[in-house]
């Protein structure tokens, strides 16, 4: 039984200079208890994507085309508000790359962890002051003075690390079943980032939860997901277990990308670089977005649409040159 | 005093000895007392030579951006000597330091904050030049079009604002105003930290494109010890203000010896599924 189950998602958003199709035919699926890793470069569409079944779109400007999200029967995307409301941050919870504007700066991190707890749960607030209490614990929130001025601690009293561990405890006290982390780390340190990371895992084999984990850095995905999704220009380019994304990436584009990474080459050689721009979002793409950057493209990569499918087990391609075994 | 040309031949490019940069805390209002005081860089000795790339690691809050701002004197040192060229920047006035600027030119993270963004690029590169009067008004446009060829812009972009850039397109704009001056030493602070991977790349050829046909000298700050792994000879490791390992850049990443430098590398998160679930298991 799939989790989660996105298809054909179109969220676009339409501004002064033209409709920019943000997210343009989405379709992907969550497992229960698995880790999906979606990488991608700014202006990709990955959190568009994960704001769009959250109703977290802004609108307008931005508006949900087409598609469906089906979530334990419920479509998310013509989900009632209320209905969203019960599932958001009860059932799928989210964390923000910067925990400092995620958190509110005048209330206590334990009142913080508290409210989905009296929100969404009913709780007493004696009883949920436990939870609180006893998740923040989990998350290793320290403080020398004990619990309790754990509980009674501002968000700036915190540092990076800290803040993000009160940001999972929130997420994660109601026990959702889908918890969606974007960028969770990129503003940490790489020691704190490895601890956060852990932490993450942590909870979620203790759990069951299943994550989505949204990302720039592509070693942070490799330690973490069992799936990876590589997205550009709003689309899907390749879908693949994250071993065979490493070690046999078949699309161009996440090859081109994986070579333009320092730890790729030999210190002081060249790096490779991929020519051009991403496309601007404004003009409808005909083809495969990559086409005007890539270094194999035919003539049918400018005409004919580019469509994932399946390639090798569980490994699915935009690529059609690739679907036609010329590359 | 030895004469100016001699001392070049000898000394290194830059040489730091014992830098200290403290910054009191104040409390009160009327009657201000120091509170604390912070120690960001207590006690750097480090020698480049002419030519170099030092790279320069550690997390937020080592120390490493004031170290590169007491280098430029964007903050005054507390203690030590900044010896540029066999002259200690520490002890000069800051009309005497106006005249070394152009000499020692610095690259932020946000070409975005860094541009002024009422200036177009052709103006914004042209500053620098007039302000140290190195090029006349009628030379400044060749001059101009000239350092946008040498940072890969195409010279159409000339009256364009920093706005209508990407961002590494921006980085490039930064780049070129850096060296609008032909400087001998450049510092870039996370020069690339700001732009996505492939981009990145584009960047980082150009830095290393540039130091080898200019034989400039660099010290590349970076939180990311793949990318500084990439450019530097050297790497220094920095750790509450103090330069805790420093040594050979693949001797460095191969072989670290400090503990400090041992868990940082360790943290790092590698591109490669076995490598990382073997570094689980430890």
């Amino acid at each position: 039984m799939r989790l989660l189950d996105v298809d054909n998602l179109r969220t676009w958003f339409y501004t002064r200079n033209g409709i920019v199709r943000a997210v343009d035919g989405v379709s992907l699926h969550v497992e229960p208890g698995e880790t999906l890793g979606i990488v991608g470069e700014s202006g990709s569409g990955k959190s568009v994507a994960n704001l769009s079944y959250l109703g977290l779109v802004p609108s307008p400007p931005g508006k949900i085309v087409s598609g469906s999200a089906m979530f334990d029967g419920v479509d998310l995307l013509k989900a009632p508000a209320p209905v969203l409301r019960s599932i958001r941050g009860k059932r799928i919870s989210m964390i923000f790359q910067d925990p400092m504007t995620a958190l509110n700066p005048y209330m206590t991190v334990g009142k913080q962890v508290m409210e989905p707890l009296l929100v969404h749960d009913g709780l007493g607030r004696a009883e949920a002051a436990d939870r609180a209490a006893q998740m923040l614990e989990s998350v290793g929130l320290q403080d020398a003075a004990g619990p309790e001025a754990r509980m009674r601690a501002y968000p700036h009293h915190l540092s990076g690390g800290m803040r993000q561990r009160v940001m999972i405890a929130m997420a994660l006290v109601t026990h959702p079943q889908l918890l969606i982390a974007d960028e969770p780390t990129t503003a940490l340190d790489v020691t704190v980032q490895a601890q956060i990371l852990e932490l993450i895992k942590q909870m979620q084999r203790r759990l069951g939860t299943a994550v989505i984990l949204i990302t720039h850095n592509l070693g942070v995905i490799a330690g973490t997901c069992d799936r990876v999704l590589v997205m550009y220009a709003g689309r899907i380019l390749e879908s693949a277990p994250t071993r065979d994304l490493f070690y046999s990436p078949r699309h161009p584009y996440t090859r081109a990308l994986m070579d333009s990474m320092p730890s790729a080459r030999k210190p002081g050689e060249e790096l490779y670089t991929i020519p051009g721009l991403p496309p601007e979002l404004t003009s409808e793409i005909v083809g495969c977005p990559f086409a005007p950057r890539c270094a194999h493209t035919a003539d049918i990569c400018r005409h004919r649409p580019a469509l994932l499918k399946e390639v090798a087990r569980g490994h699915a391609t935009a690529c059609t040159r690739v679907q036609t075994g010329e590359l | 005093m030895t004469p100016y040309s001699l001392a070049l031949v000898r000394t290194p490019m830059l040489e730091l000895r014992d830098v200290k940069t403290y910054f009191q805390i104040q409390r009160g209002s009327f009657f201000k007392r120091t509170a604390a005081v912070v120690k960001a860089v207590d006690g750097v000795s480090l020698d480049v030579a002419r030519g170099e790339i030092v790279g320069l690691v550690g997390e937020s809050g080592c120390g490493k951006s004031t170290l590169a701002r007491t280098v430029v004197r964007l903050v005054a040192p507390t203690a030590g000597q900044i010896l540029f060229e066999g002259r200690d920047l520490a002890a000069l006035s800051p009309r005497q330091m106006r005249k070394v600027r152009p000499r020692l030119q610095m690259i932020f993270q946000d070409p975005y904050a860094s541009l002024n963004p009422r200036m177009t690029v052709s103006d914004a590169l042209a500053e620098p030049m007039l302000v140290h009067g190195v090029a006349r008004r009628r030379e400044v446009a060749a001059k101009v079009a000239a350092l946008m060829e040498r940072v890969g812009l195409a010279r159409r972009y000339m009256k364009k604002y920093p706005h209508e850039f990407s961002g590494g397109q921006r980085q490039r704009i930064a780049i070129a105003r850096a060296l609008a001056l032909d400087p001998a030493l450049i510092i870039a602070d996370e020069p690339v930290s700001a732009l996505d991977v492939s981009v990145q790349a584009q960047i980082l050829n150009l830095i290393k494109q540039l130091c080898r046909d200019h034989n400039l000298t660099l010290i590349l700050i970076s939180h990311d010890l793949a990318v500084v792994r990439h450019l530097a000879q050297r790497i220094a490791v920095m750790y509450r203000g103090q330069i805790v390992e420093l040594g050979d850049a693949e001797q460095i990443c191969s072989n670290p010896r400090h503990p400090y430098t041992q868990s940082l590398i360790s943290a790092i998160p590698l591109p490669d599924p076995d490598k990382e679930a073997a570094r689980m298991r430890q």
